[in-house]
């Protein structure tokens, strides 16, 4: 029986590690030094928030694993040999393997600041990061301010975390508005607003200089760079995004670039041994997307395919229409398609965006601006359905059909106000049109004809 | 590190500490309940009327300023910070002391009321003394222990309500549900019938008194509608009685399956029903103690599909007791009765066994053809026996032990008592006949299902940890599949708390209701149809 080897037991392993059981009988083994059992990254700030014990966020059940034989170990892989086609763990036991899977994750940048390996500076990311932040900000006693440097999806999660124990956050972020690599303008400073209102200190365009320590090595105070100005702090959380944790493959030979190399059927340069998750970095680019995709998403799906391959059924990675989700404190962002920040936008393309004049909601629809073609939206404060933008993008459907039928893709909750009407108006207004909207079909939406 | 702050004391460190406006706030509530303490130590206010309003106000004041403070300051959206820090809402000793409190309170209520002052000849005393007044003022009677009973539970359900609608107060869905159940609440189970109750005697109902009816309440949850004593205060109230008696009859098997079919069984679980409305309002935050394992499921299906059993033998048996058998004197005789129920039961399970079979789990399918054989056995012996017992049992007997171990211990002890340690929706979940029965149609025939978001869960179980119902939302979600569970009474709360909008309570067409998509949306679609080959 065929041995199979996953490093990690984050999404991308587990994903990856269940569907090669529903494919075959082959021996399971996946290995972390994280933790015993699967959790959901993402969720572990709902732990430090109270809203989840940790138990809460392990999606299965403590039986499933045995029931579905796969074999948990848990330890730290010190080296692949990719030769004799084993590893090395916990500097003494070997493993052998006949297939290998490295699904070993993120870690939190470091951009060389000094004093970031001081006692009280932190990430966060995995498990061990979250103990960290009870020992370094359990209340606003022991941490009366903390400083967040980075942001992004994390620095704000982050800063939430900590405001829900009163701890006074500074915010600072290089950019001149939040996450605007990635957001366009008009949400981008929608967020900003919304960070202001939830007591958190936003500093825009403002860079970590250093971090100093006080006579125990412990962080007391950063200074800015821009300004020069101490912050007194107690503990620091360094955001500034992620890079593929794959130190322990210096040396296997496997070829390495950011990150682990793969081809599209997730093949590394060694044989049989495949790289998935974050810490896989595709040759070339898919489509508009990275060539490393630290997402949840990202993950499962490679889990998914990897696993195909793996039984016998050669497929290559072939993602479908890009999506994401994410929460900033009270607000929900989704994405389908592609919408480019003011940064990345493209010659072809047309931004449409509405905002509620009063309400934290808004969203930005892109669309070609030769042939109408429908690119992508992003929402903010209301939910949309995945599936009619899938169909969407799939039929290469153009803007107007878009907005005639754009009820169909609402997912908010029953008898929530609805702005199809508003969003229209302003399109047509702002796009000379005279587009009227269509009543929510169920018909269309589940197809039934 | 887990080793958060277990300490005994109510305030803490933020999210758990209280306010100097919440301090106070609980003091006012703490000064009604004391009233009533005093009242239930027999200490005689010579006001009551005045002590009662005093006390009853201080505890809804007290309530709702608490909440108030605990949400006014914060943006609209998910408060769930600290639920876990808190020792009463995370089993803690606060939780334990409450649910102690609780569960003597209803065992003092439900076996020894002369506690709480009643006195069944001349004049109440203590607590139930107390609440005469407003009796009186309603329904020209005195006041009795259920009567205090449904007065406090008013009172929960409006200020509790009134603090889950500011807690969700983003949420439109949420904030009509509540209106809606208190307004049931307060109109149907407490003011109606205790105005009903003025009637009587009356030329309305030519001279009879109709039974003290909540006219939502309907059989089985209102176990009693069809007992001799009720039958006969209905028939004796001319028409209002008739049609009343109807409607009874109707709601369960007419009104409730259509409206069970097209919204799903929420239309009555968390919209109208009063345990539910007690659950969702003073028992939301007890909501995530439920348990979620596959092994609590199991006992779950298993418990509450037999009080659904429990109560059909037993109102058939009380039903069967009070029939004549003489056809020509009523239609209706004791063995017409008999086979009619055999024949009805019988439709059911053959109807779903020849179309609804492969819906069923293995257990829920051993499970109805082991309780239809003991049916219908037990109808059979009854024939073949015929003595004066129906289904080897004495008929009263069934009836006071349904009344006393579901309709007190089970409902009223476990169910609401054991909040703060089970959960809010104990009774609703293991006990509850009425919701088994929906649940029934729910799975089976109804357009409602929560439509999970094609591949956007990040499997983070915030869905199944404040699932009340202990459904396990996540392992549906975190697999693309809609969630079809006879147990979800469609509170809405999974898809509040859901940080990534993946989950919406809707109804839609029955086909493709059940989906289960092993590979999500947005993956290639070459692997997907791949996988989902089966």
């Amino acid at each position: 029986m065929e041995n199979i080897v996953i490093i990690g037991n984050g999404i991308a392993g587990v994903s990856a590690a269940r569907h090669i059981r529903k494919l075959s009988d082959k021996r399971i083994i996946i290995v972390s030094a994280e933790t015993d059992y699967f959790f959901s990254r993402t969720a572990l700030m709902y732990v430090y928030m109270g809203h989840m014990k940790f138990d809460h966020i392990q999606p299965y059940e403590n039986w499933f694993w045995e029931k579905n034989r796969i074999e948990l170990v848990r330890a730290y892989v010190n080296t692949v040999d990719t030769e004799h086609k084993q590893l090395l763990l916990d500097g003494s036991k070997i493993l052998k393997y006949d297939k290998l899977i490295i699904a070993t994750g993120s870690k939190p940048n470091k951009f060389g600041w000094p004093g970031q390996d001081l006692h009280g500076v932190q990430g966060l990311y995995s498990k061990q990061d979250l103990d960290l932040l009870e020992v370094n900000a359990p209340n606003k006693e022991v941490c009366k301010r903390a400083v967040i440097v980075g942001g992004g999806l994390i620095g704000i999660e982050l800063a939430e975390m900590l405001r829900s124990r009163d701890i006074p956050v500074t915010f600072l972020v290089r950019e001149r508005s939040f996450w605007d690599g990635v957001l366009p303008k008009g949400e981008s400073q929608l967020i900003n607003e919304h960070i202001k209102e939830h007591h958190i200190d936003l500093r825009l365009s403002t860079n970590l200089k250093e971090i100093k320590a006080d006579q125990n090595g412990k962080v007391k105070s950063i200074i800015i760079e821009e300004t020069g100005e101490e912050l007194a702090c107690d503990m620091v959380g360094l955001t500034a995004g992620v890079t593929p944790n794959i130190d322990f493959l210096k040396d296997s030979g496997i070829e390495l670039g950011k990150g682990i190399k793969v081809n599209r059927f997730l093949e590394t340069s060694a044989k049989d041994v495949y790289a998935i998750g974050d810490c896989a970095e595709q040759h070339e680019a898919i489509g508009n997307r990275r060539p490393i995709e630290a997402v949840w998403y990202t993950g499962r799906m490679m889990g998914e395919t990897v696993a195909q391959t793996i039984c016998g059924n050669k497929l290559e990675y072939k993602p479908g229409h890009w999506f994401n989700s994410a929460k900033f404190l009270d607000i929900e962002y989704q994405t389908y398609g592609w919408v480019f920040s003011s940064r990345g936008k493209q010659d072809y393309e047309e931004q449409f965006h509405w905002r509620h004049p009063s309400e934290k909601i808004c969203i930005t629809v892109s669309f070609h601006k030769e042939t109408n073609l429908f690119l992508g939206i992003n929402t903010f404060g209301i939910r949309m359905r995945h599936e009619i933008f899938d169909r969407w993008l799939t039929k290469g459907r153009d803007i107007d059909y878009v907005m005639e039928h754009l009820a169909d893709a609402n997912f908010d909750p029953e008898f929530y106000k609805q702005y199809e009407k508003e969003i229209v108006l302003k399109f047509n207004s702002d796009f000379s049109k005279s587009i009227q909207t269509k009543k929510k079909s169920l018909k269309r939406i589940f197809q039934f004809n | 590190m887990s080793n958060y702050d277990r300490s005994m004391a109510l305030t803490g460190q933020p999210p758990k500490t209280l306010s100097r406006n919440q301090k106070i706030a609980t003091l006012i509530g703490f000064f009604g309940l004391a009233i009533v303490l005093l009242a239930a130590f027999n200490i005689n206010f010579t006001n009551k009327g005045l002590w009662l309003s005093i006390s009853l106000v201080s505890i809804t004041t007290g309530t709702i300023w608490f909440a108030w403070d605990a949400y006014s300051n914060k943006e609209p959206g998910i408060k769930n910070d600290g639920v876990w820090f808190k020792s009463i809402s995370s089993k803690g000793f606060w939780g334990w002391i409450a649910g102690i409190a609780l569960t003597s309170f209803y065992i003092i209520l439900y076996f020894y009321p002369e506690y709480l002052g009643l006195v069944a000849k001349g004049d109440n005393k203590g607590v139930i003394g107390l609440f005469d007044p407003l009796s009186r003022l309603l329904s020209g009677n005195p006041a009795s222990q259920w009567f205090v009973y449904g007065t406090f539970y008013t009172v929960a359900i409006l200020a509790f309500g009134i603090k889950f609608i500011w807690k969700y107060r983003h949420n439109r869905y949420e904030r009509i549900r509540t209106i809606s159940v208190i307004f049931f609440q307060t109109g149907f189970a407490f003011i109606i019938p205790e105005l009903m109750a003025r009637l009587n005697g009356s030329s309305v109902l030519n001279g009879g008194s109709l039974p003290y009816y909540d006219l939502k309440n309907m059989w089985p949850l209102n176990y009693y509608n069809f007992e001799g004593y009720r039958i006969k205060g209905f028939l004796s109230s001319g028409d209002i009685g008739f049609v009343l008696l109807i409607f009874g009859v109707a709601t369960i098997f007419i009104i409730s399956p259509i409206l069970t079919y097209k919204y799903g069984k929420r239309w009555y679980c968390s919209w109208v029903c009063g345990c539910g409305g007690l659950a969702e309002t003073a028992g939301d935050s007890f909501r995530q103690l439920s348990d979620k394992t596959v092994k609590a499921w199991k006992i779950e299906r298993w418990v509450v599909h037999s009080v659904v059993v429990f109560v059909t033998l037993m109102t058939t048996a009380v039903i069967y007791s009070y029939l004549g058998t003489d056809t020509s004197k009523y239609w209706l005789t004791k063995s017409t009765f008999l086979i009619s129920v055999a024949v009805l039961l019988t439709v059911i399970f053959a109807w779903v066994m020849l179309f609804k079979r492969e819906q069923f789990q293995k257990d829920a399918k051993y499970g109805a053809i082991g309780y239809m054989v003991i049916i219908l056995a037990l109808i059979g012996t009854h024939f073949l026996s015929g003595d004066g017992n129906v289904f080897l049992f004495k008929s009263e007997t069934l009836r006071k032990s349904y009344s006393f171990l579901i309709g007190s211990i089970f409902s009223g002890v476990i169910g609401t008592g054991f909040y703060p340690i089970f959960g809010n929706r104990v009774w609703c979940r293991f006990g509850c006949p009425m919701a088994a029965i929906l649940g029934f149609q729910q799975r089976l025939f109804s357009k409602f299902r929560i439509t999970t978001n094609g591949g956007q869960c990040i499997s983070c179980g915030n869905c199944s940890t404040y699932c009340e119902m202990g459904i396990d939302v996540r392992a549906y979600a975190q697999k693309g599949e809609n969630i079809v569970r006879s147990s979800c009474v469609g509170c809405g709360i999974c898809s509040a708390v859901c940080p990534r909008g993946v989950l919406k309570l809707e109804n839609g067409p029955l086909k493709g209701r059940i989906d289960s998509n092993q590979v999500l949306l947005g993956n290639d679609v070459d692997l997907m149809s791949l996988v989902n080959q089966k």
